[in-house]
């Protein structure tokens, strides 16, 4: 099969819903002629012109309210959000309008939306371009939140995102963008709520989101050369979750460490770890570990940075913890 | 009145002084279920600013979209709710055009264009903007209204959508109903300089009007709609009136900023509904039999919804996490393992 980077996956996602829905649209800054700094939308100016890619002024809140309008009343924004830390900015139009239409107007409105933007530390950005937010949105009801692990999945639930009739945030990692992976010719949708075991394995669980899946990849493969078998899942959407696939292998494995890129209070990783404490208690060999972000804003220097995100040797360090039985508290 | 009216246009002058009592009446009921406690929570008046939604909407088509605000009930009857699904819905019955699940701030009616009153203060404007946007691309000759108040001219997204429409000649019309007070302080307190200048900065051709003049309110509009219609908007109008209520019905004692006099002089001498009668019969257009006649009409039409959404059903409690998502029946009972 072809390998393509991430980038160019979601570039031919677009493209591919906007040839076959004419109310699909790209909004953002810098969409048009610059691509986005990333240079993941080259091209589609040309041949979809500026009405479908529209560069807006620096007004996140403008345009994503304008986004909201816009999907409210017959068209499939996709709105293009350079930065993930941006994501405050457009806190009210996400969160108070958009995410509530369906359910304060009785199921009568929705709005069909899509945010793309980015998450991702050690990219040497700093507190105000490095974080990984999608605890924020994942938080509110009516918002469906995507976390694709590779281009593969970047370009099948993109797609699947664009004709969800409910808003949509899609969170890239930006230090993926030129990774490679195989990703079919043919047309594909991966749909929401359902998890991919990237990895079997029976004695400790990895769920990692994102380009943790790649941490915990790494990770297993390191264990298994020590006799530890250590099984991945990517649950790919974290709203909807798909639990069954979690407590299956939570089941199966009897340990779990969840990976995910966020702050570790109060996010992604405490509220599944907590699910499987629910409802696969007595199925446990020790507690579930969390491992996310630390807590503290992301420094700018290396030296620093480096610390704050988990990592294959820290996953695969806290796997043989567990497997051999030593109780051990996340720091 | 504006001076240029003749009685010719009778059907329609009769059909803006109706809604503008429709408005009226319907705030006149809501007050009295929030007074006799039937109402949970609380509400916004519009009373006082009739002529404002009247005399916009009569120039609007079904088709046309508007958004609205906290302040919302004067748009939704305006652009041709009805009263019974209105009062079912403030007070929370399944047959409200929201199933109960919006109530009076969230006050909703897509059959007519109206996509929803909007509890944050200008948190409609994006939303306004991007309806028109959709007409744009869409290529359909549809126009938005965006109501919003003079306290909204704060925020900060309303400068961020104005430039956008503007740079891309979006079919919006901006209708800043100022009413004076930004919620319990006045407005000139809050804001520097002159509120149609700011839209004047990006380009945007504004307007001020007297808000208490239905005819007009609905002349300026008739032109502003027809030319947005043919691509030349956005266009941004303010509206001078004056709320009747508190910043909501809970707030009655007032005094502390403003004055019982200064409510008492809008309400005797700048009344859109007593204005606008004396002009008809003046005119001939209308007896004061005839409109006695149809002012107890709608009184009995309000008080048969009000009765009957008294007695309507609430939804079914398990309809708590219906309409979260679209495609999803129950948001809360997903099956797991």
């Amino acid at each position: 099969m072809r390998e393509i980077t991430l980038s160019q996956a979601v570039n031919e996602a677009l493209a591919e819903e906007m040839r076959r829905d004419e109310t699909v649209f790209i909004i953002g800054e810098d969409v048009a002629e610059a691509g986005t700094p990333f240079k993941v939308l080259s091209g589609l100016v040309e041949e979809f012109g500026t009405d479908r890619v529209v560069d807006t002024p620096i007004a996140e809140p403008g345009f994503m309210g304008l986004a909201v309008g816009a999907a409210m009343t017959g068209t499939r924004p996709v709105v293009d959000l350079m930065f993930g830390d941006f994501i405050y900015l457009i806190m009210d139009q996400l969160c108070n309008q958009a995410a509530k239409t369906h359910y304060m107007s009785g199921g009568k409105m929705s709005a069909p939306l899509v945010v793309r933007t980015n998450l991702g530390a050690t990219r040497r950005s700093a507190a105000q371009h490095s974080q990984s937010l999608h605890a924020l949105v994942a938080h509110i009801p009516g918002l469906k939140v995507a976390l694709p692990s590779s281009a593969y999945e970047a370009k099948g639930l993109l797609k699947t995102a664009i004709r969800d009739n409910n808003p949509v945030v899609i969170f890239e990692d930006k230090l993926m963008y030129n990774d490679k992976a195989p990703v079919p010719e043919e047309e594909y949708l991966i749909p929401f709520g359902e998890a991919h075991i990237k990895r079997a394995g029976t004695d400790v669980t990895l769920i990692g989101t994102s380009s943790m899946v790649q941490v915990c990849e790494k990770a297993a493969g390191n264990l298994a050369a020590e006799g530890i078998s250590a099984e991945v899942i990517d649950p790919r959407t974290i709203v909807p979750l798909d639990e069954a696939a979690l407590l299956a292998s939570a089941k199966k494995t009897s340990r779990v460490i969840v990976v995910d890129e966020g702050h570790q209070s109060f996010g992604i990783t405490g509220e599944i770890a907590s699910r499987i404490n629910e409802k696969a208690f007595y199925h446990l060999d020790a507690p579930v570990l969390r491992m996310g972000a630390m807590d503290v804003p992301v420094p700018f220097t290396p030296v620093l940075e480096d610390l704050t995100v988990p990592t294959p040797q820290s996953v695969a360090e806290n796997a043989r913890k567990l497997v051999s039985g030593e109780m051990i508290h996340a720091a | 009145m504006s001076s240029a009216k003749t009685s010719s246009n009778a059907e329609d002058y009769l059909r803006m002084y109706r809604q503008m009592v429709r408005i009226r009446t319907f705030e006149d009921n809501a007050n009295q279920l929030y007074l006799s406690a039937k109402m949970p929570g609380l509400t916004h008046m519009y009373s006082g600013e009739e002529a404002v939604a009247v005399g916009i909407c009569e120039a609007l088509r079904v088709t046309d979209k508007i958004t609205s605000t906290h302040r919302g009930h004067g748009h939704c009857v305006a652009k041709g709710a009805e009263f019974k699904e209105m009062f079912c819905e403030l007070l929370g019955k399944e047959e409200g055009y929201c199933r109960g699940k919006g109530g009076s701030m969230h006050i909703a009616d897509q059959s007519n264009g109206n996509l929803g009153a909007n509890a944050i203060v200008g948190g409609s404007m994006g939303i306004a903007t991007g309806s028109a946007y959709t007409a744009r691309l869409l290529g359909r000759d549809d126009v938005t209204v965006c109501f919003f108040g003079d306290g909204a001219t704060a925020q900060g997204l309303m400068y961020e959508v104005m430039n956008m429409a503007a740079l891309w000649k979006l079919p919006v019309i901006y209708a800043c109903e100022n009413n004076g007070y930004s919620e319990y302080t006045r407005t000139d307190e809050i804001a520097a300089g002159s509120i149609i200048a700011r839209a004047e900065a990006f380009g945007i051709e504004a307007h001020q009007v007297d808000g208490q003049d239905v005819l007009a309110v609905n002349e300026l509009a008739q032109k502003l709609v027809a030319r947005a219609r043919k691509g030349e908007g956005p266009f941004f109008i303010e509206l001078m009136t004056y709320r009747y209520h508190g910043h909501h019905v809970g707030d009655i004692n007032r005094e502390y900023y403003r004055s019982k006099e200064e409510e008492r002089e809008w309400k005797q001498n700048r009344d859109p509904i007593i204005k606008f009668r004396g002009w008809l019969v003046a005119q001939g257009v209308v007896s004061e039999g005839e409109i006695d006649a149809m002012n107890a009409e709608i009184e009995r039409d309000a008080a048969a919804a009000v009765e009957y959404a008294l007695n309507a059903s609430y939804p079914d409690v398990s309809e708590v996490d219906m309409h979260v998502f679209t495609d999803v029946e129950h948001a809360l009972s997903q099956p797991t393992a």
